[in-house]
C-alpha cells in the first residue's frame, strides 16, 4: 500500500522536473512555429503554425555562414582537444613522471578560470598575430578551455580500464605504444567520444570568446548571430528568426542528450568528482 | 603527489629479488615511461600555457599602463593607477556587489534544488530516463538560447509570463530584472549541480541508511547524519565549481538585460570596456580584479571548508 502512494508522489515529482527543465524549450520553439500575426500574442501554444520563420533564417547568408562557422569550429575544436586531452590523460592515468601534479593542477585552474580575464589579453594578442575574427583565433581558446574538461574525464575513465590488460600485451611483446593503440584504445573509445560530446556541447556554447574574438560573419558563431539579430536588418521582426535560430542550435545537444543520456552523466560525474 | 612512491613500490613489490641487468633494465624502463609522460602531456601542457598561461601575464602587464585603441600613439606605463580608477568607480563596485549578489542567491538556492533534484534522480522509481534525460537538456542547451527563451517570456506582449505580477515590463526594472537573471541561471545549472551531487550520493554506503532506519531514524535524520557527512566532499566540490561559474555571469545578463539597470556584472563591465570601450588598460585591470576575486573565492573555499580539490586526491588511488 504504501509503496504504492510512493510510487505516486516520486512520479508527480518527476513530472514537475520535466516541466520545470522543458518549458523554455518548448516555450522556444511555440514561438518559432508561431505566424508574424500571432507571435505577439502570448498565447503558450500558437493558434496558427507555420514554418516561415524557418525559410526565412536559411534564406540568409548571416545565419547559414554562422551555423557553418559554428559547426566548423566547433568540430575542430572538439577534435584537436580530445586529442591532446586522451594523450595527457592516458599519460595521467597510467605513467609515472615527475610534473604530473603540476598538470594536473595547472589544468583544474584553468577549469576554473575566470574566461573574461582571458579576453582583454587575447583581445590584443591575436589583433596583432592577425588572427583575430578568425577560425584559428576561436579555436584556439576553446581547445584550452576543453582541455581541462576532456583531461579530467578521461583519466578517471582510463583508471577504470584494467592495467593487466595493458601489461600482457607489453608481455606479449608489444611497444607501450603499441600497447595503447591495440589495447587501450578500443578500450577507451567510448569513454573518449564521450568526452567529445562534453567538450562539443563546451564550445557551442560559448559566447563570452565568440563575441569578443570576431566581429564579422567571417568567424561569428551561431549564439552571437543571434544576438545580432536585429529588427532594423533584413529581419522585420527579428522574435521568430531568432526563435527557429535557437531552435536549429538546439536540435544537435537534444540529440546527444536524448542519445548518450547514461554516457553524458557518468562522464560529468566521473570527471568532476573522481577526478 | 604521492603516486610515484605508490608506483614504485608496486614495482619493487612485484619484481622483488632484482639481478644488476634487470635493475638496470628498470630504470631503463622507468625513463622511457618518463620520457613517454612527458611527450604525451608536452601538446596539451603547451597549449594551455600558450593561450591561458602568457595571457594573464600579458593582462597584468596590459593593466599596469594607459593603453586605449581609440587613443594609441598615448600609450604609456602608469603602475597602479588603473586599479585605483576602477576601485574608486561606482560602477565597477556596482557590478561587483550585482555579482556577489548573483552568486551567492544562486548557488544556494541551486543546493537546496539540486540536492532534491539529486534525490529525484537517485531514488526515482519510474520514468529515471525520462528524468535524467530533461534534467540534461538545460545542462546541454546554449545559455543564448535559454536567456532569449526566459527574455521573450517576459517580454509584454510576446511572453506568458509577462503580466503574472503586473503589467509593467519586468525587464525594464532593476529588481525584476534581477530575478529573471538568477532564475535563469537557476535553471540553467541546477541540473548540473544536481549531476555532482548525484555522485556524491552514489557514495552513500546502503547499508549504513539501512541500519540507520532500523535504529529509529527518521527520513531527516537519515539525510543529515548519514548522507550529508558522506556527502560533504562531493558538496564542497559542487559549491566550488559553482561559485567560480556563476561568478563569470555573462551570457544570460547579456541577452536579457544588456546591462542595463545597473544590472552589469563585473565580465559584462569588462567586456564593454574592453569591446565597446576600446580601453585595454582598464579592461585588463578589470580581467586581473576578476581572476583575483576569483583566486580568493577559491582559496577560501580550499582552505576554510577544505574542500578535496578534484585531482589533489588523484593520485595514489590509481
Amino acid at each position: 500500500m504504501e509503496s504504492r502512494g510512493l510510487k505516486w508522489r516520486w512520479g508527480l515529482l518527476d513530472v514537475i522536473v520535466v516541466v520545470f527543465a522543458l518549458i523554455p524549450v518548448l516555450w522556444i520553439m511555440s514561438l518559432s512555429f508561431k505566424t508574424t500575426n500571432t507571435l505577439t500574442d502570448g498565447n503558450f501554444i500558437p493558434r496558427e503554425w507555420t514554418l516561415e520563420n524557418y525559410k526565412t533564417i536559411f534564406q540568409t547568408d548571416q545565419f547559414v555562414r554562422a551555423l557553418i562557422n559554428s559547426i566548423g569550429i566547433a568540430l575542430i575544436s572538439t577534435i584537436i582537444a580530445v586529442t591532446l586531452g586522451t594523450m595527457a590523460a592516458y599519460a595521467i592515468a597510467r605513467l609515472d613522471f615527475p610534473g604530473k601534479g603540476l598538470l594536473v593542477g595547472v589544468s583544474l585552474l584553468i577549469a576554473m578560470f575566470p574566461q573574461v580575464s582571458l579576453v582583454s589579453p587575447l583581445f590584443d594578442i591575436e589583433r596583432r598575430l592577425g588572427l583575430f575574427d578568425t577560425w584559428p583565433g576561436l579555436i584556439l581558446p576553446y581547445i584550452t578551455f576543453a582541455l581541462p574538461l576532456t583531461i579530467y574525464t578521461l583519466s578517471a575513465f582510463f583508471k577504470q580500464i584494467p592495467w593487466d590488460l595493458e601489461k600482457a600485451a607489453k608481455m606479449d611483446g608489444a611497444t607501450q605504444g603499441q600497447a595503447f593503440r591495440k589495447v587501450i584504445a578500443p578500450l577507451a573509445a567510448p569513454g573518449v567520444f564521450t568526452t567529445a560530446i562534453l567538450a562539443f556541447i563546451f564550445c557551442w556554447n560559448d559566447f563570452l570568446f565568440a563575441i569578443s574574438l570576431t566581429s564579422t560573419e567571417r568567424s561569428r558563431t551561431v549564439p552571437v548571430a543571434l544576438s545580432f539579430f536585429t529588427g532594423d536588418s533584413q529581419f522585420e521582426d527579428p522574435t521568430g528568426s531568432i526563435s527557429a535560430a535557437a531552435v536549429v542550435i538546439t536540435i544537435p545537444i537534444i540529440l546527444f542528450v536524448l542519445f548518450f543520456q547514461r554516457r553524458i552523466v557518468s562522464g560529468l560525474t566521473s570527471g568532476a568528482v573522481k577526478g | 603527489m604521492s603516486a610515484p612512491t605508490t608506483a614504485a613500490a608496486k614495482h619493487r613489490a612485484e619484481d622483488k629479488p632484482l639481478t644488476k641487468a634487470e635493475k638496470a633494465r628498470l630504470s631503463e624502463g622507468k625513463r622511457a615511461e618518463r620520457r613517454l609522460g612527458w611527450l604525451l602531456c608536452a601538446p596539451a601542457a603547451l597549449v594551455m600555457l600558450a593561450v591561458a598561461g602568457y595571457p594573464i601575464l600579458y593582462s597584468v602587464w596590459l593593466s599596469l599602463q594607459r593603453y586605449d585603441l581609440k587613443f594609441p600613439d598615448e600609450r604609456e606605463f602608469v603602475g597602479l593607477s588603473n586599479y585605483a580608477t576602477v576601485l574608486g568607480n561606482q560602477y565597477w563596485w556596482t557590478a561587483f556587489g550585482v555579482t556577489m549578489l548573483i552568486t551567492v542567491v544562486t548557488v544556494v538556492i541551486e543546493l537546496i534544488l539540486g540536492m532534491g533534484l539529486a534525490l529525484i534522480m537517485h531514488r526515482t522509481l519510474v520514468g529515471r530516463g525520462i528524468v535524467r534525460t530533461s534534467a540534461l537538456i538545460p545542462y546541454g542547451i546554449v545559455t543564448v538560447v535559454a536567456a532569449f527563451s526566459w527574455r521573450y517570456a517576459w517580454t509584454p506582449g510576446t511572453g506568458y509570463l509577462a503580466n503574472l505580477f503586473s503589467d509593467s515590463a519586468p525587464l525594464t526594472e532593476r529588481a525584476s530584472s534581477l530575478a529573471i537573471i538568477m532564475l535563469a541561471e537557476i535553471w540553467k545549472t541546477t541540473p548540473f549541480m544536481a549531476l555532482l551531487l548525484m555522485a556524491g550520493l552514489a557514495l552513500v554506503p546502503e547499508d549504513l541508511l539501512k541500519a540507520a532506519s532500523m535504529d529509529g531514524a527518521t527520513a531527516w535524520q537519515r539525510f543529515t547524519k548519514v548522507m550529508l557527512p558522506v556527502m560533504k566532499p562531493a558538496i564542497l566540490v559542487a559549491l566550488l565549481f559553482r561559485s567560480l561559474d556563476a561568478f563569470r555571469v555573462f551570457d544570460n545578463i547579456y541577452v536579457l538585460t544588456a546591462g542595463a539597470n545597473e544590472t552589469s556584472s563585473v565580465s559584462m563591465l569588462a567586456y564593454n570596456n574592453l569591446i565597446k570601450g576600446l580601453n585595454l588598460g582598464i579592461g585588463s585591470t578589470m580581467s586581473v580584479l576578476i581572476f583575483l576575486t576569483v583566486a580568493i573565492i577559491a582559496f577560501i573555499f580550499v582552505k576554510l571548508f577544505g574542500t578535496a580539490a578534484p585531482g589533489s586526491n588523484e593520485e595514489g588511488k590509481r
